[in-house]
C-alpha cells in the first residue's frame, strides 16, 4: 500500500524517510545506518574488507561486542583454541580499524542486545544494524533495528549504509491488563502460534496498546526481540516517558539540553492518526495464559494449560508429517498434557530474557524453592550480573540449586560450548526452539523465566500462576 | 558474481517446512574460515547420524540426487539466524536454486548476494514439484522468464524485481554504493543538523 509523501505516516515510514539517502529507478533506497554492532560472526565481513584493501568508514559509529563465543565460566578454565581464536579475530578487527570493543574483560560486557540499550547506544529514531537476526530487540526505542548477512555487514562497514527496500507494514495491537505470572514471553508467543513463523515476513511491526504501554523498557525489548520468530524484518514500540526515563543518564546517550532536545524529537515519534497499515492483528492482553512451545518452531507454541496436538486429527496432510516429525524429534506423545511433560535442565538467559527484570521474575518463584532439575542462569550483561548480585538474586539461584555464571550467548546458541546434551529436555528461555539449536540432539520448550522457574521447582512443564498465588 | 540465467540441473525434494539455518549449519561449524568449505556441513545433523554416516533415507543421500544443483522444499525455508554460513553451505555444495513458497527475509538476500536465485512458489506448484521429483530429476530454471519447467509442468515464480537484476548481472552492491559518496556526504552533513544526538557521546576509553 503506498502512502502519500505528505499524508498521514506511520512509525516506519518516519524512520525510513529520515534515512533515505538515494531512491534508485528500481525502488531500492540507499539507507543511513546510525549504529552498526559487530560481534565474533563477523570474521567473514572483516575478510571481505581485507581482500578490498578497505577500513571501515565510521568507526565512531561501530561498535564491538564479544558474547556469541566467550565463556561463561571465566576465571580457572582454559579455553578451547578455536573458541579463543574467534574472540582474538574480533579484538584484531576492531582494533585495526579503530573500532571500540567491548571485549571478554570489559565491565560492560555482555549480550549486544542487552549492552546497547545499556549504554545508550540504542537510541529511539535510530536505524540499527547487526549480523545477528535479533536486531530486531532495538525497536522497543522506536528504533528501526534489523539484522543483516555478512555481505551486508561488509558493505555497512565499508559505506555506513546499506540498499533495502521498503517493508510492508503490520499494527499489532494488545489492549487490556495481563494477568500476573503473564509477561512479554507470553504476547510475543501467542502471536506467532496464531500468525506463523513467516507470518510477518516482510514487514515492519509496530505494537500498539495499552497493555504494550504497560510494558517496562525490559518487557518491550523481550517482544521486540521476538519479532524475528514471526518472521518479521523488524519490531517497534513508538517511544513514551517510560523510554526516556529509560535513557537518562546512559553512558553515550545525550546530555543536558543535549538529551531535552533529543527527548522531545523522539516523543515527536508516533504514528499518525489515520496513517494505514498493511496488515492489522489484535490480541487481548487478558485473554493471554502462559505459553510454552511443545514442537521446533517457535510457531508450535500452546497455552500450559492445553496438551500436545495429535497429528491424526490435523486434515491438511503436509501439517500433520510436520507435527509428527516434531513429536518424534521432542519424543513426545499426541495428546499428551503440557504440564506432564518432564524435563532435565533448565536455561535462563539470552537476549530474550536475561535483563535485571527477568532475573527477578525468574528469582521471585525460585525463592526459598529447590529446583528439581539442574540449571544455569547467565545474566544478559556483566552490569547485569552486577546489579543482580546487588539485589541478591544470585543467591536465590544458588540457593535453588542453579548454577549462576558470567554474560553471554551461551545455551542459547550453545557456540562456547554451553549445550544441552542429545536428547536431554531443556526449559529455556530463550527464542528458538530449532532441532539441535541448543547442541546436537537438544530438545528445547521456549517460555518466560516466571515459567522456566516454574519446570525448574517442579520438574515439568508448569504454569507458575498457582506458584504465584501461594505468595501472595 | 556468478550472474544467474538459465539452469538445467538435478533437483532434489526436500518436503519438509520451516528448514531454518541452524539446520542449514549448525552452529559448531561456523569457526572456520570459508577458504575451508562449508559444503560438507550442509544439513548436517539431518544428512548424517550421531556416528557420521549417512542417514540413507534423506533425499539428499540418494543415489539420484546426489548431484542436485537445485532444491523444492516447503513453507519458511531459511527462517531463523542471519548466519550467511547458510547460504555458503548451500553455494559451496554446488546449490544453485533453491523454490520454495516463502522464505526468511534475511537469508532471501544473503542468498542472492551470493549468486543463490530464491524462487518464491505457490505452495500447490511447490507440492507438485515435490511430486514430481520423486521420479523425474530435472528441473530447468529460466530467471528472465521466471519459470520452473519439467517434462511434464511448468511453473512461474516470484522475485523481487532488484534482486531479479543482482542476480541475472552478477552484480556486487559495493561498487553501486561507492557511486554514491558525495551523496552519502551530504546526507551526512545535513542529518548531524537534523538529528544532531544521533551520534554517539564520544567516550575516554
Ligand atoms: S543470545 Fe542467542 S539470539 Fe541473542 S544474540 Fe546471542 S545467539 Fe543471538
Amino acid at each position: 500500500m503506498a502512502q502519500s509523501p505528505s499524508g498521514p505516516r506511520t512509525l516506519i515510514d518516519k524512520l525510513w524517510d529520515s534515512h533515505a539517502i538515494v531512491t534508485r529507478e528500481d525502488g531500492q533506497t540507499l539507507l543511513w545506518v546510525d549504529r552498526h554492532f559487530v560481534h565474533e560472526g563477523s570474521f567473514h565481513a572483516f575478510n571481505k574488507l581485507k581482500e578490498r584493501s578497505a577500513k571501515v568508514a565510521h568507526p565512531e559509529l561501530t561498535f564491538g561486542i564479544a558474547d556469541h563465543y566467550v565463556p561463561t565460566r571465566r576465571s580457572g578454565r582454559n579455553v578451547d583454541p578455536a573458541i579463543q581464536n574467534m574472540i582474538d579475530q574480533l579484538e584484531q578487527n576492531t582494533s585495526e580499524n579503530d573500532v571500540m570493543l567491548f571485549g571478554l574483560n570489559d565491565p560492560r560486557q555482555g549480550i549486544v542486545h542487552v549492552v546497547g540499550p545499556e549504554q545508550g547506544l540504542t537510541l529511539p529514531g535510530l536505524l540499527i544494524v547487526c549480523g545477528d537476526s535479533h536486531t530486531s530487540t532495538h525497536g522497543a526505542f522506536g528504533a528501526w533495528g534489523f539484522g543483516i548477512g555478512a555481505s551486508e555487514v561488509a558493505h555497512v562497514l565499508m559505506t555506513q549504509t546499506l540498499w533495502q527496500r521498503k517493508p510492508k507494514r503490520m499494527r499489532i495491537t494488545v489492549d487490556g491488563t495481563l494477568t500476573p505470572g503473564v509477561g512479554a514471553t507470553d504476547i510475543a508467543l501467542s502471536i506467532i502460534a496464531r500468525i506463523g513463523a513467516d507470518g510477518a515476513q516482510g514487514h515492519a511491526v509496530e505494537y500498539v496498546g495499552s497493555a504494550i504501554r504497560a510494558l517496562s523498557m525490559e518487557g518491550r525489548l523481550t517482544l521486540c526481540n521476538l519479532s524475528i520468530e514471526a518472521g518479521a524484518r523488524c519490531g517497534m514500540v513508538a517511544p513514551d516517558e517510560t523510554t526516556i526515563a529509560y535513557l537518562r543518564n546512559r553512558p553515550f546517550a545525550p546530555t543536558g539540553d543535549g538529551f531535552k532536545r533529543a527527548a522531545e524529537d523522539w516523543l515527536s515519534l508516533q504514528t499518525d492518526k489515520d496513517a494505514q497499515f498493511d496488515r492489522e492483528i489484535v490480541l487481548a492482553g487478558s485473554e493471554i495464559v502462559p505459553v510454552v512451545t511443545w514442537g521446533v518452531s517457535p510457531e508450535d507454541a500452546l497455552p500450559i494449560t492445553m496438551a500436545v496436538p495429535d497429528p491424526d486429527s490435523i486434515p491438511d496432510s503436509g501439517k500433520a508429517a510436520q507435527i509428527r516429525d516434531a513429536l518424534t524429534y521432542m519424543d513426545l506423545k499426541p495428546g499428551q498434557k503440557l504440564t506432564e511433560v518432564h524435563i532435565d535442565r533448565v536455561f535462563i538467559g539470552s537476549c530474550t530474557n536475561s535483563r535485571i527484570e527477568d532475573l527477578r521474575a525468574a528469582a521471585k518463584v525460585l525463592a526459598g524453592r529447590k529446583a528439581k532439575v539442574p540449571g544455569l542462569v547467565s545474566p544478559g550483561s556483566s552490569l547485569v550480573k552486577q546489579q543482580a548480585e546487588a539485589e541478591g538474586l544470585d543467591q536465590i539461584f544458588k540457593e535453588a540449586g542453579l548454577e549462576w555464571v558470567d554474560s553471554g550467548c551461551s545455551m542459547c546458541v550453545g557456540m562456547n560450548g554451553d549445550i544441552v546434551q542429545p536428547g536431554e529436555r531443556c526449559a529455556s528461555t530463550t527464542n528458538r526452539n530449532f532441532k539441535g539449536r541448543q547442541g546436537p540432539g537438544a530438545r528445547t520448550h521456549l517460555m518466560s523465566p516466571a515459567m522456566v522457574a516454574a519446570a525448574a521447582v517442579t520438574g515439568h512443564l508448569a504454569d507458575v500462576r498457582p506458584l504465584i498465588e501461594e505468595r501472595t | 558474481m556468478q550472474p544467474f540465467h538459465r539452469l538445467t540441473a538435478p533437483a532434489c525434494p526436500l518436503p519438509y517446512a520451516n528448514i531454518d539455518t541452524d539446520q542449514l549449519i549448525p552452529a559448531r561449524f561456523m569457526k572456520r574460515s570459508r577458504a575451508e568449505g562449508y559444503g560438507g556441513y550442509l544439513l548436517h545433523d539431518m544428512r548424517f547420524s550421531e556416528d557420521g554416516t549417512d542417514i540413507a533415507d534423506f533425499p539428499l543421500n540418494k543415489p539420484i540426487y546426489r548431484n542436485s544443483q537445485i532444491i523444492v522444499a516447503r513453507r519458511n525455508f531459511g527462517a531463523g539466524s542471519s548466519r550467511e554460513a547458510a547460504v555458503y553451505a548451500l553455494a559451496d555444495y554446488g546449490i544453485r536454486c533453491v523454490i520454495a513458497p516463502s522464505f526468511g527475509d534475511i537469508f532471501a538476500s544473503n542468498a542472492v548476494n551470493n549468486g543463490l536465485l530464491p524462487a518464491r512458489v505457490d505452495e500447490r506448484d511447490a507440492e507438485a514439484l515435490i511430486k514430481l521429483l520423486e521420479t523425474h530429476t530435472e528441473l530447468t530454471i529460466d530467471l528472465e522468464e521466471q519459470t520452473i519447467s519439467a517434462k511434464a509442468m511448468s511453473a512461474p515464480f516470484a522475485i523481487d524485481p532488484v534482486w531479479r537484476t543482482k542476480l541475472l548481472n552478477g552484480w556486487d552492491d559495493i561498487d553501486i554504493t561507492l557511486s554514491q559518496a558525495d551523496a552519502i556526504e551530504q546526507f551526512r552533513e545535513q542529518d548531524s543538523l537534523r538529528r544532531p544526538w544521533a551520534t554517539p557521546r564520544v567516550l575516554a576509553r
